[in-house]
């Protein structure tokens, strides 16, 4: 048999993923666990699908050569721009799948958990495309850090819930909204942000998002003549837009994953969000995989600058990417991350996510051959991070 | 014979408590337990607490926190239970999740509650598949009853499936919700009890979730061998602190 680095038919991805879930969650998870592929691909879901993606969202992203970048680096630079999306990442992509998924389900309610507020941005925003009841769990924490995206969440018509247990961050708000879809089993979808969770979440979060390296193909073919590269990079937290920009290449070992993590003050300061390097192998929300935890199995909280990479656990798809050693992972510190945000802003007029930024760093900690060419996930656009950067760079 | 499946063969309706061992304080754990046999319990669920616990509702979420503070382990808690059979003889299970009992490693875990003298186990992110494929033969070599949960949303295929391989009881959920206490049950609760208890299933039912008080476990032990009580059972003692435990179970059991 092949090997694939795909989803197995059972979920998982070699020993990781699976569906560790309370029994009260089983009804919910198994209709879509059984339906998930088939309402996929109907021709039907298909067309609304990529009509949205290409009227609302604004896509296809451009794939750009950035030509200054590349001659700092001496390689061959693309960006993918997933910061032009509509909301300013790729988060909405999965979103749109998700809500067209949950009206042919039948249901009339969302719920979402958010980090940094950039996927309860981006559900908000197609619960008021498509007229649905959008509740968004958030940690009581993230809440006051993460004022405006608050705001544009309640200007779309959503209602935040403050996630008040735990540590009161991402983590505590996705134990709510799992809480919410156990109270409120019949009517509501949960949409989860990232491919995390139970099976089969990761699998299709990752086929959501996998329009990224669908487009990179046809997009790099028109522009070199071949449709892989050498090497694509994305920053990982829980790991959507890695997973999305990897898909096509998965199993096409001529192209070297490169998927990047948030070191924090240091891999090991204590304040640090590399879960692949520091994550033990685990159950969190639903799905076996590595994350960071005590001897004694209990949770821990994550340090990054970046609130959109600082879940304590990792994509059961990416746990075995670096445990089968097929992606490279490099692990970048706040530091390294803050300043390539600021060089790609000066190289190339363009303000990424700070989550991004770690990506950009590894140009400064790794080097590539003259004639390679390397694609990297622009995931996200700045806008949200401008007072993170002022604070840094005392601008 | 399991101490289980000997409680379950006698002629009443069975009051088991749930509470989080490490509170209030970090070494209540043994008197509590020691309290509720005395107080006339018939079975105890010590819940090991857990930072993320899914199924729980404000209460024992608010329980496990405090719980962890106070530096509650499982190693620590296997130790203070280490002599517990000398002086408790009901029942005790106890209830977790599966993150904490794998880094412990899932037949350390089993091995060392056969030792201190544990019957069973409840984990409720464990699934029913998992269990099957994998665990079983470890719980059964250790001689622990692994307790299911089904909810109002359960097929009844899934149900039959679920009786076939418990060999205890099974915890009924008495519905869609996290743990957490009620006043009351409505007609929705009854028409479940109902259907479930004209299943015959070769399992006795044991209700849990929203059990509060003596009207809510009179309603849910009417066609179920038994109820559990968790969330209101800590309230009390939050509230009232653990040295009027007999005064919660009496009134429970309406025998005042």
């Amino acid at each position: 048999m092949k090997k694939t680095y795909h989803v197995n038919e059972k979920g998982y991805y070699g020993t990781f993923g699976g569906a560790y879930i309370p029994e009260m969650l089983y009804p919910n998870v198994e209709e879509l666990r059984q339906k998930y592929l088939e309402i996929m691909y109907e021709d039907s879901f298909q067309e609304e699908y990529k009509q949205l993606l290409k009227d609302y969202v604004g896509r296809p992203s451009p794939l750009f050569y950035a030509e200054r970048l590349s001659a700092k680096y001496n390689t061959k630079i693309y960006l993918k721009r997933e910061d032009l999306n509509h909301t300013g990442a790729h988060k909405v992509n999965n979103t749109i799948g998700q809500i067209l998924m949950a009206k042919r389900l039948g249901k009339t309610r969302i719920i979402a958990e958010t980090g940094a507020g950039q996927h309860g941005v981006a559900t908000a925003t197609v619960c008021a495309l498509m007229g649905m009841e959008c509740i968004v769990y958030m940690g009581e924490i993230d809440i006051a850090r993460q004022a405006p995206n608050v705001a544009r969440m309640k200007m779309l018509g959503a209602e935040v819930r403050a996630a008040v247990s735990g540590s009161k961050t991402l983590k505590d708000a996705t134990n709510e909204a799992i809480r919410d879809w156990i109270s409120n089993p019949v009517n509501t979808h949960y949409i989860i942000g990232s491919v995390v969770g139970p099976h089969p979440y990761p699998d299709m979060v990752a086929r959501f998002q996998a329009v990224i390296s669908e487009e990179i193909e046809w997009q790099l073919h028109e522009k070199e003549g071949r449709s892989h590269p050498d090497h694509v990079i994305a920053c990982v937290g829980g790991g959507s837009n890695a997973a999305g920009a990897f898909y096509q290449y998965l199993d096409d070992e001529r192209v070297n994953l490169i998927a990047v993590e948030a070191a924090g003050k240091g891999i090991h300061s204590g304040e640090s969000a590399a879960t692949s390097v520091l994550g033990e192998d685990g159950i969190i929300h639903g799905s076996r995989t590595l994350l960071m935890q005590t001897n004694d199995g209990q949770i821990t909280e994550p340090y990054s600058i970046s609130a959109g990479l600082d879940y304590p656990g990792v994509g059961p798809m990416h746990a075995h990417l670096y445990e089968s050693k097929r992606a490279e992972f490099i692990s970048i510190t706040d530091d390294e991350a803050m300043t390539a945000g600021l060089e790609l802003s000066q190289l190339e007029g363009i303000i990424p996510a700070i989550e991004t930024s770690h990506a950009l760093a590894v140009f400064d900690t790794r080097k590539f051959k003259e004639n390679e060419i390397v694609v990297l996930n622009l995931s996200g656009r700045g806008d949200k991070d401008l007072n993170t950067y002022i604070d840094y760079f005392k601008l | 014979m399991n101490r289980i499946n000997q409680k379950l063969q006698e002629d009443k309706k069975l009051l088991s408590i749930y509470f989080t061992a490490g509170y209030p304080s970090l070494n209540d754990t043994v008197g509590v337990i020691q309290d509720l046999e005395k107080s006339g319990v018939d079975m105890i669920e010590i819940g090991l607490p857990f930072s993320d616990p899914l199924a729980d509702g404000p209460t024992i979420q608010a329980s496990s926190t405090r719980a962890l503070e106070n530096g509650m382990t499982s190693e620590l808690l296997f130790s203070q239970l280490a002599t517990i059979r000398e002086t408790v003889s009901i029942p005790l299970i106890i209830m977790g999740y599966l993150n904490p009992m794998m880094q412990y490693g899932i037949e350390a875990f089993c091995a060392k509650c056969k030792e201190v003298g544990i019957d069973g186990l409840i984990i409720p992110d464990m699934p029913v598949a998992i269990y099957h494929e994998q665990y079983q033969a470890i719980f059964e070599k250790y001689g622990l009853i692994n307790v299911f949960l089904i909810t109002p949303q359960t097929s009844e295929e899934r149900i039959r499936f679920i009786d076939s391989i418990s060999n205890g009881f099974i915890y009924m959920v008495s519905s869609a919700g996290t743990t957490g206490a009620k006043n009351s049950f409505g007609n929705t609760q009854e028409t479940y009890f109902d259907r479930i208890g004209n299943m015959n299933l070769k399992n006795p039912q044991i209700v849990g979730f929203g059990i509060s008080n003596h009207e809510t476990f009179t309603q849910a032990t009417n066609k179920a061998k038994g109820a559990i009580i968790g969330s209101a059972f800590i309230k009390h003692i939050t509230t009232n602190g653990t040295k009027t435990i007999d005064t919660f179970v009496k009134d429970v059991l309406g025998d005042t």
